[in-house]
């Protein structure tokens, strides 16, 4: 009975659960190389920083707004903390210093969004270009490398064999969902996205929480700065490009309505989790990146055509 | 209509009804709320399908599976919210998805389209402009394109939902006047309403639904109001407006010389603890933006306000609940709700501070509440993790009370609360503003419903033109006496 109660009330995650394991299935049908314990650490290792960026940017996305920034804002939060490391900073100074240009450039989106009453798209469109320009300019134009040990790790270490980087995703993730379900933040998300109006009216400081929604997007894509930097021991002003889409997609992939008030962090981890699977299968497959564009984008319209059809056939 | 039978999950919402409209007649729908109305309309507008049932128009059987089925067969509806787009013109609306043709392929005739469109307002002796934009109209005005709209696709049959909502007495009475216009020209005319008085003025039968079945069709010439009150809740109503003796108490709230350019103008009043204070006006007169103003929703240009003996400086909505006020809206879908929560979310929404703990909300807690308040306010819902959507228009509005209520504000702006919801519950809602005056709140009660204003309140403001155009102690006000005073006419 609770069991069965857990997946009417969760039925689009099991959704996305299932299509997940039959995608996983048929690709190991196909090729003995993908279900190896190396193999799927590798595409787990791969899916991090899709997936921190993600987690943010589903905060943004249920609140009602969208963030066409974070691709450029780790690029900036990147090369700011490599150029802290490079000068000297201890790791965790470099590493912080990165998080704050990250959640302050999300704070300034919130701000525009919040209290200067720009349509989202266009403020995060301006953000874009602004953080990638100055990621370009603070690092003229070349990438910033050569990094010491113990921030490395991050990439390079493991726990119990699990690479670290995977576990803190899994932390980001926990805390995530934490924050959305049982939280005044996570709450207020869903409310202000279901009703901005409502939410007002019923007294919620709807605009610091759009800050801090924000604020949370471009903080979370400065940690996918900090895993994509460790791993390349190289931050580049051109980093992230593109990743914005990525993140929408595995948003929507997993369940969260663009249009506010709907979605959930453990169906952005699935969505995540699900492109990319699908990237690693076709790579083994020997499928052209070319062709994996049309796939991936072939499977984002099957994912949101399913959920119109899901409400339909409830109304 | 013969046999109509919907099933929606876990609930029948027609089960096997009858309805007959004749030509050149205005037919009322009456029923409490999820009594049925809304399906029946929306099965005949081919926006639902039905499970069972004939319809026939004109003789001939129609199947009715689509809008534009139901459109051919000559059937219009105009919605409580209407179908209009708001930034193209008057003539656009008019003839959307029709358009004639100009003589450039591609093209659109125009000049024609204005000039039917100005033909039929005419005749509907509707002071608008073809190429006004409808965004810039008023609501009646609004309602009217949807009139023309629908006799230029030669409607024989006209369903309108609560037409009256948002109208204003004069308004009401061209509406009125052009129902019958479209009666004598033979158009059959199904009106929904919860306002009693409009059926009596208006409608030659009416038929009323209860759970999914039809009651009765009565000449509306051959009852009385109690009767289809009867009929509609299935048991007598003891008593419209619950009598109340409450000891009047401290001054909760003092508001000196409230303005708002081009909305109000030098406010002042005062609520006492266990005060029901009704505010009275037309449409338009500057109600809602002195909630609104109150509220912290709009800004103020000039004014004083007190809470509980304290000035305070209310300069947005979450200050207000801060200071203990609680604001019931006008629109409970859009603003007093947010429908894709559940009961709990919405519940507690005002007052999840008293339900967290360091920014993590006790589940448990909020659960607790808001069963307690579902329990007290008798709010029917199959579970308290249902979207609120799924409720009923008079239980969503016990929600947005039940949030209120969570909240313990104790300043209560109520906002036409009992707009759109059935008798049942209106009697319900009246019993609690009872509960909350004995409680010691004080409440400031808008509505339109000159009854209500006048059976709930203690004291009855009225506004006009965005002043405060009279006061009248509710053992000397009159209806006739207030609505003069709304009007503009000198104050007593």
């Amino acid at each position: 009975m609770k069991a069965r109660e857990l997946i009417a009330n969760h039925a689009r995650q099991f959704g996305t659960l299932a299509v997940l394991l039959v995608l996983g299935g048929a690709i190991s049908l196909c090729t003995p190389h993908f279900l190896t314990v190396a193999n799927l650490l590798n595409v787990a290792q791969q899916t991090v920083v899709n997936a921190l960026v993600a987690a943010g940017l589903t905060f943004v996305i249920i609140s009602g707004g969208i963030d066409l920034s974070v691709g450029s804002i780790l690029a900036l939060a990147g090369i700011v903390m490599a150029h802290a490391l490079r000068t000297g900073w201890p790791a965790p100074l470099a590493v912080l210093a990165g998080l704050a240009v990250g959640a302050g450039c999300g704070a300034v989106n919130g701000g525009l969004v919040a209290f200067g009453r720009l349509p989202p798209f266009i403020a995060t469109l301006g953000m874009m270009s602004v953080a990638r320009g100055g990621a370009l300019l603070a690092s003229d134009g070349r990438p910033v490398s050569g990094f010491s040990a113990p921030f490395r790790w991050l990439a390079t270490g493991e726990v119990a064999a699990v690479p670290a980087s995977v576990l803190l995703l899994l932390v980001v993730y926990a805390a995530a969902h934490f924050t959305l379900q049982r939280t005044k933040f996570g709450r207020y998300a869903f409310a202000i996205g279901g009703s901005e109006e409502a939410a007002l009216l019923s007294g919620v400081p709807v605009r610091r929480y759009q800050v801090g929604f924000y604020a949370a997007g471009g903080g979370l894509a400065a940690l996918a700065a900090v895993v994509l930097t460790a791993r390349l021991n190289s931050a580049q002003p051109i980093a992230g490009l593109g990743y914005e889409l990525d993140a929408i997609a595995a948003a929507v992939i997993g369940g969260t309505s663009l249009m506010g008030g709907q979605g959930s962090i453990v169906g952005t981890l699935l969505g995540a989790f699900i492109m990319g699977v699908l990237r690693n299968g076709l790579n083994l497959l020997g499928v052209s990146s070319f062709v994996q564009q049309v796939v991936i984008g072939a499977v984002i319209i099957a994912a949101v055509l399913f959920d119109v059809a899901l409400k339909r056939t409830r109304r | 209509m013969r046999g109509i039978a919907k099933r929606y999950p876990g609930v029948m919402a027609l089960d096997g009804v009858d309805l007959e409209v004749r030509r050149g007649e205005v037919h009322g729908l009456l029923g409490e709320n999820g009594a049925g109305k809304s399906t029946l309309v929306k099965i005949l507008a081919g926006a639902v399908r039905r499970d069972a049932g004939t319809v026939t128009i004109d003789g001939r059987e129609q199947l009715l599976d689509s809008p534009r089925a139901a459109q051919a067969a000559g059937v219009s509806i105009i919605y409580q919210e209407f179908n209009l787009v708001p930034h193209l013109s008057v003539a656009a609306n008019v003839f959307l998805g029709r358009e004639p043709r100009g003589r450039l392929p591609g093209t659109l005739d125009q000049p024609r389209m204005n000039r039917a469109t100005a033909e039929l307002l005419r005749g509907l002796e509707v002071g608008v402009e073809p190429q006004a934009t409808v965004a810039r109209l008023g609501v009646a005005e609004q309602q009217m394109v949807e009139v023309a709209k629908a006799l230029s696709l030669e409607a024989r049959i006209l369903v309108m939902d609560e037409p009256t909502s948002a109208l204003t007495a004069r308004e009401i009475a061209q509406l009125f006047r052009v129902i019958r216009t479209l009666r004598a020209r033979g158009v059959a005319v199904i009106y929904i309403s919860h306002r009693m008085e409009e059926l009596f003025a208006l409608a030659d039968r009416v038929t009323v639904l209860r759970d999914g079945r039809v009651v009765g069709t009565r000449e509306l010439a051959a009852v009385t109001r109690s009767d289809l009150v009867r009929m509609m809740v299935g048991r007598d109503l003891a008593e419209h407006f619950p009598r109340r003796q409450v000891a009047l108490g401290a001054e909760r709230l003092r508001v000196e010389g409230l303005s708002r350019r081009g909305a109000l103008h030098d406010i002042s009043f005062a609520l006492r603890a266990g005060e029901v204070v009704g505010l009275a006006g037309l449409m338009g007169a500057g109600r809602t933006e002195l909630a609104r103003a109150l509220f912290g929703a709009d800004p103020i240009d000039a004014g004083r306000i007190w809470i509980n003996g304290r000035e305070v400086a209310i300069a947005s909505p979450p200050a207000a609940v801060r200071r203990g006020l609680g604001f019931l809206t006008e629109d409970r879908k859009r603003q007093g709700l947010v429908l894709g929560l559940d009961l709990v979310a919405n519940t507690c929404l005002a007052s999840l501070d008293d339900f967290s703990v360091g920014g993590v909300v006790r589940r448990g807690r909020e659960v607790a509440a808001t069963a307690r308040w579902v329990g007290e306010l008798r709010i029917k819902t199959a579970g308290l993790g249902q979207p609120v959507a799924n409720l009923s228009g008079g239980n969503q509005q016990k929600v947005v009370l039940a949030k209120w209520l969570c909240r313990q504000a104790d300043v209560l702006l109520f906002d036409e609360p009992t707009r759109g919801i059935d008798v049942g519950a209106k009697v319900e809602v009246y019993q609690l503003i009872n509960r909350l005056a004995a409680a010691g709140k004080a409440v400031l009660l808008i509505s339109s419903d000159l009854p209500e204003v006048l059976g709930m309140s203690d004291r009855i403001l009225v506004m006009h033109r965005g002043r405060l155009a009279g006061e009248f102690a509710a053992a000397a006000a009159t209806p006739e006496a207030v609505l003069q005073c709304a009007l503009g006419a000198q104050a007593a």
